[in-house]
């Protein structure tokens, strides 16, 4: 009995999986080679896992704006923005996401995790109402557990849900803020947004959007689902990340709040903790520019995701509602979710395993995440891996394949 | 009001249920986290309350969800 015995029984069901001869936590790549190739076991195998939406890891503009800045100014800053000071870089950054977004503010955080720390804690307080979609990311319920406000769970994507909660709220005092994600990080699903904007305005609450997984990913300009949506001005703060469409690491949130930059001196994960180092700064903004300047990569992640999507549809697994970068197979239980994804893996396919409580329902998934960088061999690749093993494990019969494909 | 949560336990459940005040939602229901999030959102919906995520940790037994649930309905 150690101190962490309290965990025996997430080691229990850990064990489990271990016991299949396998570890998905320590999948350790030899080598990684492009943003959709890694080496394992000194194999090369296809990275359809990773969340690098526009393939800009690689970038070499990126990469020479990164080294250029970390040879001049540092591997890092060795401190906090507010007791270290800024680098031009932050100031820079801030500035050019203000512009892309057209707003008055931004704030760099140090991870997209403690931006929505750092913004939850300190947008809502004690006496506020905190709402949040029940299928909201780990950063979402952490926030809303550094802060004193009220937490109050809607069912996922139902907007009629929020406004019966909300309307149970009127008349009671303090600030109400909606949370949802523009893209939900499992099953790629968009959240209904339009008629959350509408809930927003009837009930006199704020609203945030967290654009993690649809920067870069979903609009006319990529600035995520508010853009699609055509409801940016009802949205007042949109938390983002560095670490998918941007190749790198870091948060942010911009706004047109005028009291925005208070959150400087109250938010603790923003204040209390190391800013980014200067050649992560200098890759961000090169990437944020190779973004703007190069609709093509958007377009050629949608080509690709459509094609694992609707690939995946007509071999007969079920997969999330809409044809997004985030393309996740649900697997019937986790013995054949553990094994389908060993089996994957030895085909030279990498993707994320994802089971339960992490997961929206009982099942487990296999969660795959395009970009623009994959080939439509790579794709075709996968989806013939994901037909050989679906059928070795007895998931697709011979029927379902003609019916799919029919439909 | 402990008939109309055992319905409701039944009716998430889908089979038929005993309770007490003393019963363990989670223990002796076997409910996992998904299960009870959509049974309090049920009871949520019967009541037209809204149960607070920290009141929600603080149930353990049938007895806690009754006094979270006439607590909130008197606040409102
Ligand atoms: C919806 C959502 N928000 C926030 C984050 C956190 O981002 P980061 O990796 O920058 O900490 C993630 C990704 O992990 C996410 O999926």
């Amino acid at each position: 009995m150690t101190i962490l015995a309290k965990h025996a029984a997430y080691k229990t069901a850990y064990d489990m999986v271990r016991n299949m001869g396998i570890e998905p936590l320590s999948v350790r790549f030899d080598d990684v080679l492009s943003p959709t190739e890694g080496v394992l076991a000194g194999k090369k195998t296809i990275l359809l896992g990773t969340n690098n939406y526009l393939g800009l890891t690689f970038d070499p503009a990126c990469i020479e704006k990164s080294v250029e800045a970390t040879k001049h100014q540092g591997t890092g800053t060795t401190g906090s923005r507010i007791a270290n000071g800024s680098y031009d870089g932050h100031l820079r950054l801030e500035q050019e996401l203000a512009k892309f977004y057209g707003r008055q503010h931004a704030m760099v955080f140090t991870t997209g995790y403690q931006a929505n720390l750092g913004v939850l804690s300190t947008l809502v307080g004690r006496g506020d109402h905190l709402m949040l979609d029940a299928d909201s990311h780990a950063s979402i319920y952490d926030g809303s557990r550094l802060g004193m406000a009220e937490v109050i769970r809607f069912r996922h994507n139902n907007p009629d849900d929020l406004y019966k909660r909300l309307r149970r709220l009127e008349g009671v005092p303090g600030d109400k803020l909606i949370v949802v994600e523009g893209i939900y990080s499992m099953l790629g699903d968009t959240a209904p947004l339009k008629e959350i904007a509408h809930v927003k305005r009837e009930t006199g609450a704020y609203l945030l959007v967290d654009e993690a997984h649809s920067l870069g990913v979903l609009g006319e300009t990529g600035r995520g689902l508010a853009e699609q949506a055509g409801v940016e001005a009802d949205v007042d703060f949109i938390v983002g990340t560095f670490s998918k469409s941007l190749g790198s690491v870091g948060g942010f949130c911009v706004s047109d709040n005028p009291d925005f930059d208070v959150m400087r001196i109250v938010s603790r994960p923003y204040m209390f903790t190391a800013s980014l180092p200067p050649g992560v700064i200098a890759s961000t903004l090169e990437a944020l520019h190779q973004m703007q300047i190069r609709p093509e990569l958007r377009a050629n992640l949608m080509r690709n995701a459509r094609r694992l999507h609707d690939g995946l549809t007509a071999l007969g697994f079920e997969t999330g509602p809409e044809a997004n970068p985030i393309v996740a197979a649900v697997m019937p239980n986790q013995e054949i979710a553990v094994a389908f994804w060993k089996m994957l893996l030895d085909a030279g396919v990498y993707l994320n395993l994802a089971v339960p409580p992490a997961t929206p329902t009982n099942n487990p998934l296999l969660r795959s995440s395009v970009s623009a960088a994959h080939t439509i061999q790579q794709i075709d690749t996968a989806l013939e891996a994901f037909e050989h093993v679906g059928r070795q494990l007895g998931m697709l019969s011979a029927d379902k394949r003609r019916v799919g494909a029919a439909s | 009001m402990r008939d109309d949560i055992a319905s409701i336990f039944e009716q998430v459940l889908n089979r038929p249920v005993e309770i007490t005040d003393d019963t363990d939602i989670v223990e002796d229901l076997g409910m996992d986290s998904l299960g009870v999030m959509n049974f309090v959102m049920a009871i949520e919906d019967f009541y037209d309350i809204s149960i607070p995520l920290d009141r929600i940790t603080q149930v353990q037994t049938v007895g806690d969800l009754i006094r979270a649930v006439e607590e909130l309905r008197k606040g409102a």
